[in-house]
């Protein structure tokens, strides 16, 4: 197409200094063009997601009941973060989350999806991944309220201990002290682990085959094949797991909220209910927005490397 | 051979087994809310009698009716115009020349992974500051403004795919920007539209916690929002609490299993792009 105008211009010297004058008038017209298919998202998003984010870093410097005037007192709403145990202890809460949210059903999610890559029946398949999918599709909250039945005194799981005999295990899960972030950590490893499953095996259908067979000819059994073929190929697939999953456990206000709020005591509080009830129970506006950044920093370190290992992959 | 048949099989019942725990608390929360009203139920029992009028009982308690149309209302004008502002925006970043392109396209990367717990309380006093607490716009606006990144982020990778010439060519045709978009590239885009529309619909209709701190009135919030006041009304009350919870969930459910093959392909794509 280009070629066809070059030469035009060649042949008559006036159309090339009249597409000259167009084309500097068209890109300025373009750039406006431009920026008014741009605006509508940049207004929405400005005002309620970047003003936000900015307010959020502003009001973190100041003390403020969210009432009266607020006082300037520069870092030292971060300084209570990270000295004050029930503020840095929800942050450490959240990783232990990580590891029921994330790297439980990653792990597993890979073990099973090699086992079952080879079922082929396309029903099983598409009823299994309905069934896989259904909580990811429900809300955060709910799925919490599912789980508060299940592992209730007289709930599912107490009703299984005791079946197979060992009754003695049963607990109120989520009212106790000692078992109440694992049970809630649970209710994320239900939430994740389906998608994980999928997400892998969707990865699997593109490893080369005759990987497989080469090792198996070679003698390498199931468990080697699994983490010098499939683990290496899915490399994609696992950080997209992680980043989503991580994200999941650190921004896991509607399972906690919703199951526990937070307590037994404080043995389940986690960054997003503490802000919560900071900013909207205690009137500590300065603390909560400090809370968040942290949080949101927190994000964004693990979240950036993550990129890396997934579009390295892609590249 | 020995070993792939063992596989095989192992393969069958771990895919049983995680079905089962996938379904559980569905069937555990559903065996409850079949159980006689004020009884005490336990686990999952099998029920001669399933009271299947609890689900009415727990329609008119749960304020249902208007729940549903609250949620649909916000649906309806959330995913549209979402899905709108992330096509123009998507377009103009990766077919035409958006002046500080990078940079603004960077701001929009970096509202990708903010949690919600980070902007509630600056969101909670703008939105007061704008008189629109515990109303239906408090909800409409932020949800339009915070599914904006991954929008822009997703119709963007989709227009970038596009064949340049045919932008080209309707140049040469004398078609405006406009009508570019409208009738050559819009349609074109349409799986990618489609699938942006299933998880907006999903993150709308699932938010929580702006609806939680944004709108007092349950009847004003979406489903799940108002899950939290039913919960806390009924939280002693067992075979009720059950019944209603399910009937929250029922919607999306439905519509999952009715258009699991568009769900399904958005999630999974949605995930590997976000």
């Amino acid at each position: 197409m280009s070629n066809i105008q070059v030469d035009a211009g060649r042949l008559n010297p006036k159309a090339t200094s009249k597409r000259h004058r167009t084309q500097a008038g068209g890109r300025a017209s373009l750039a406006l063009v431009s920026l008014l298919f741009l605006t509508p998202a940049l207004l929405f998003y400005g005002v309620f997601e970047l003003w936000p984010i900015i307010q959020t870093i502003w009001y973190s410097l100041y003390e403020w009941n969210g009432i009266d005037a607020s006082t300037f007192v520069g870092l030292q709403n971060y300084v209570t973060v990270f000295t004050d145990p029930d503020l840095y202890g929800s942050i450490l809460h959240s990783f232990i989350l990580i590891l029921f949210f994330s790297v439980i059903p990653i792990a597993l999610g890979l073990v099973i999806a090699a086992l079952i890559k080879e079922i082929k029946s396309k029903t099983a398949s598409t009823f299994a991944q309905v069934c896989l999918f259904l909580p990811r599709v429900i809300p955060g909250a709910a799925a919490a309220v599912a789980w508060t039945w299940m592992l209730a005194d007289k709930g599912t799981v107490n009703q299984m201990l005791r079946a197979i005999g060992l009754g003695d295990l049963a607990h109120v899960w989520l009212g106790d002290q000692s078992t109440a972030l694992a049970a809630v950590g649970v209710i994320g490893f239900w939430l994740q682990l389906g998608f994980c499953i999928v997400l892998l095996l969707s990865g699997m259908g593109s490893i080369d085959q005759s990987l497989y067979e080469a090792a198996s000819l070679d003698g390498a059994g199931w468990w080697r094949q699994l983490f010098s073929i499939t683990i290496p190929g899915l490399r994609g697939q696992i950080g997209v797991c992680l980043t989503m999953t991580i994200v999941a456990a650190l921004a896991s206000f509607d399972v906690v909220y919703m199951s526990t709020q937070g307590g037994p005591g404080r043995s389940t509080m986690v960054p997003g209910v503490a802000v919560y009830r900071l900013a909207f129970t205690e009137q500590s506006v300065g603390l909560a927005s400090a809370l968040a950044v942290a949080l949101m920093i927190l994000v964004l370190l693990v979240v950036g490397p993550l990129q890396r290992l997934v579009n390295g992959k892609r590249g | 051979m020995k070993q792939s048949v063992s596989v095989r099989t192992a393969g069958n019942v771990v895919l049983a087994l995680t079905i089962i725990f996938s379904v559980l608390p569905f069937l555990s929360m559903l065996s409850a809310a079949l159980q006689p009203q004020g009884s005490m139920p336990e686990g999952i029992q099998f029920t001669a009698h399933p009271q299947w009028s609890n689900f009415v009982d727990a329609w008119n308690m749960a304020d249902i009716t208007p729940l549903l149309w609250s949620s649909t209302l916000l649906v309806i004008v959330v995913v549209p115009l979402v899905v709108l502002f992330s096509a123009l925006g998507g377009y103009a970043f990766a077919q035409l020349k958006v002046p500080f392109g990078r940079l603004l396209y960077m701001l929009f990367i970096v509202g990708l992974t903010i949690p919600f717990e980070t902007l509630v309380t600056p969101l909670y006093y703008e939105i007061s500051g704008m008189g629109l607490l515990n109303t239906r716009l408090a909800l409409m606006l932020p949800l339009i403004g915070l599914n904006l990144p991954f929008g822009i982020v997703w119709m963007r990778s989709c227009f970038e795919q596009m064949p340049r010439d045919l932008i080209e060519a309707a140049s040469i045709d004398g078609a405006g920007h406009v009508r570019t978009f409208r009738s050559i590239q819009l349609p074109l885009a349409l799986p990618a539209v489609s699938s942006l529309g299933i998880l907006t619909f999903l993150a709308t209709w699932n938010q929580f916690l702006l609806a939680v701190v944004l709108v007092n009135d349950p009847n004003k919030r979406t489903m799940a929002g108002a899950l939290q006041a039913f919960v806390g009304q009924y939280q002693t009350d067992t075979v009720l609490l059950n019944a209603g919870a399910l009937l929250i969930m029922a919607p999306t459910m439905l519509l999952f299993i009715i258009l699991q093959r568009y769900f399904i392909r958005a999630m999974l794509a949605g995930s590997v792009k976000g």
